[in-house]
């Protein structure tokens, strides 16, 4: 089976560089499915579980927000941080989470009640992954 | 002539300062050893995310985003990094001789700039002449993530968006080598100069949903990429001029260790000499 080569990449490096047969992953107009010889495409990417599989392989990647280049035979994703189950810090997302969730219990401005559910958002993502909840 | 006591107290002390300046140029070695490497893993992020940019501004014609458009000019912003601690040679001095030139020559009064910094040095600079600092974050760590600067990043976007200032500039110095770094000012917003790397990759893509939507959402974070990529040149910078600083310091104390040395040995080959005639002397008189 044809296989597309998926790199991801972020400014603190490239996270991953694989060949997978399918690509999975929520784009802000709704779920994507990405095969081998999808026509170029750019989506942006929500705060969500990207998933790979591969022939007798599959990888999730929590990525936070970002967006999604597509080739015939190449996908990229680019995002301001981006991380495989395995180099989650779980205390720290657990830690983020509690802080997140107290202050949107506070309630204060606005902007600190957007931020606050962002990271709400990062942190719960980035458990979900860890967890292999997808 | 200075007593054999003094010039050895001199030696001492020269020779510890160059123990210091010699452990502070390894140091520095190091650190730029990693920020060579960290500069190096930010160019794949760069380069794809200047492809996808200007294949996007350059093809569609009907996509428009404030980001993209020059508009009248009423206030500048100029980003300006330095270091936090000195002792980096020149480092410093003229990326602040040039920002400082460049308003002088551009603006008259404190309303037409705002200043936002990185880098306690710059802060302190444009503190102490009562220029505006609307932002500035210190203590940036030798081998900065991404998340380190992600705030005012987006802060200093921030400004552009709502109109606070009309275009923005960067000044930071760009890493040539380890022994030459050039001070660059960088038009960053509006976002109008792409590089020509970005044109020969120009192939049509599909937007999903619109490019709109999506210059919503990749400009800002191309802006901040910008940013964060001028940081850690000036990272690599910075380490490097510290490194040269560092060494021709321990080349000046061991030139100065050999002076000192030559200057103690002919003291004490005088007082010898000296102490001889006196005794000399003095049996000459018993007789």
């Amino acid at each position: 089976m044809s296989t597309l080569t998926v790199s991801v990449v972020t400014p603190d490096g490239p996270v991953l560089e694989d060949a997978f047969e399918m690509v999975s992953c929520k784009a802000e107009s709704g779920e994507l499915g990405i095969l081998p010889g999808h026509i170029p495409m750019v989506a942006p990417l929500t705060i969500s579980a990207v998933r790979l599989k591969g022939s007798g392989k599959s990888d999730r990647i929590a990525v936070s927000g970002g967006f999604l280049e597509v080739r015939p035979d190449k996908v990229t994703i680019l995002a301001q941080s981006a991380e495989k189950p395995s180099d989650i810090d779980v205390d720290r997302a657990r830690m983020a989470k509690e802080r997140a969730e107290k202050r949107l219990r506070d309630k204060q401005t606005d902007i600190d009640f957007k931020r606050a559910e962002m990271a709400l958002k990062r942190a719960l993502n980035r458990l979900d992954v860890y967890e292999n909840k997808f | 002539m200075a007593s054999l006591r003094d010039i050895k107290g001199r030696i001492t002390s020269t020779k510890k300062t160059k123990q210091i300046t010699k452990a502070m140029q390894m140091v520095s070695a190091s650190k730029l050893n990693r920020a060579e490497q960290n500069a190096k893993s930010f160019v794949p992020y760069s380069d794809k995310i200047q492809e996808v940019v200007a294949s996007i501004a350059q093809g569609g014609g009907d996509a428009s985003h404030p980001m993209l458009e020059n508009r009248e000019v009423k206030r500048t912003g100029y980003l300006v990094i330095t270091s936090d601690r000195g002792l980096a040679g020149a480092f410093n001095s003229s990326i602040l001789r040039k920002v400082y030139q460049q308003i002088h020559q551009h603006h008259t009064s404190a309303d037409e700039y705002t200043l936002i910094t990185m880098g306690r040095i710059g802060r302190d600079f444009f503190r102490k002449r009562n220029m505006p600092v609307d932002k500035d974050i210190t203590g940036i760590s030798d081998q900065p993530d991404f998340a380190d600067i992600k705030d005012i990043a987006s802060e200093t976007i921030q400004l552009f968006t709502d109109g606070e200032i009309d275009q923005l500039y960067i000044y930071y110095n760009h890493y040539v080598s380890a022994i030459t770094q050039e001070v660059t000012e960088r038009k960053v917003l509006p976002l109008t100069d792409f590089n020509e790397k970005g044109k020969a990759a120009t192939s049509s893509y599909e937007y999903e949903p619109n490019q709109e939507e999506i210059l919503k959402v990749l400009l800002p974070q191309y802006a901040e990429s910008l940013i964060y990529g001028a940081l850690l040149d000036s990272k690599a910078s910075e380490h490097a001029a510290r490194m040269t600083a560092m060494k021709s310091a321990t080349d000046n104390a061991d030139e100065l260790i050999g002076d000192l040395t030559l200057s103690y040995n002919r003291a004490r080959q005088a007082a010898i000499t000296q102490e001889i005639t006196e005794i000399v002397g003095g049996a000459a008189a018993l007789e």
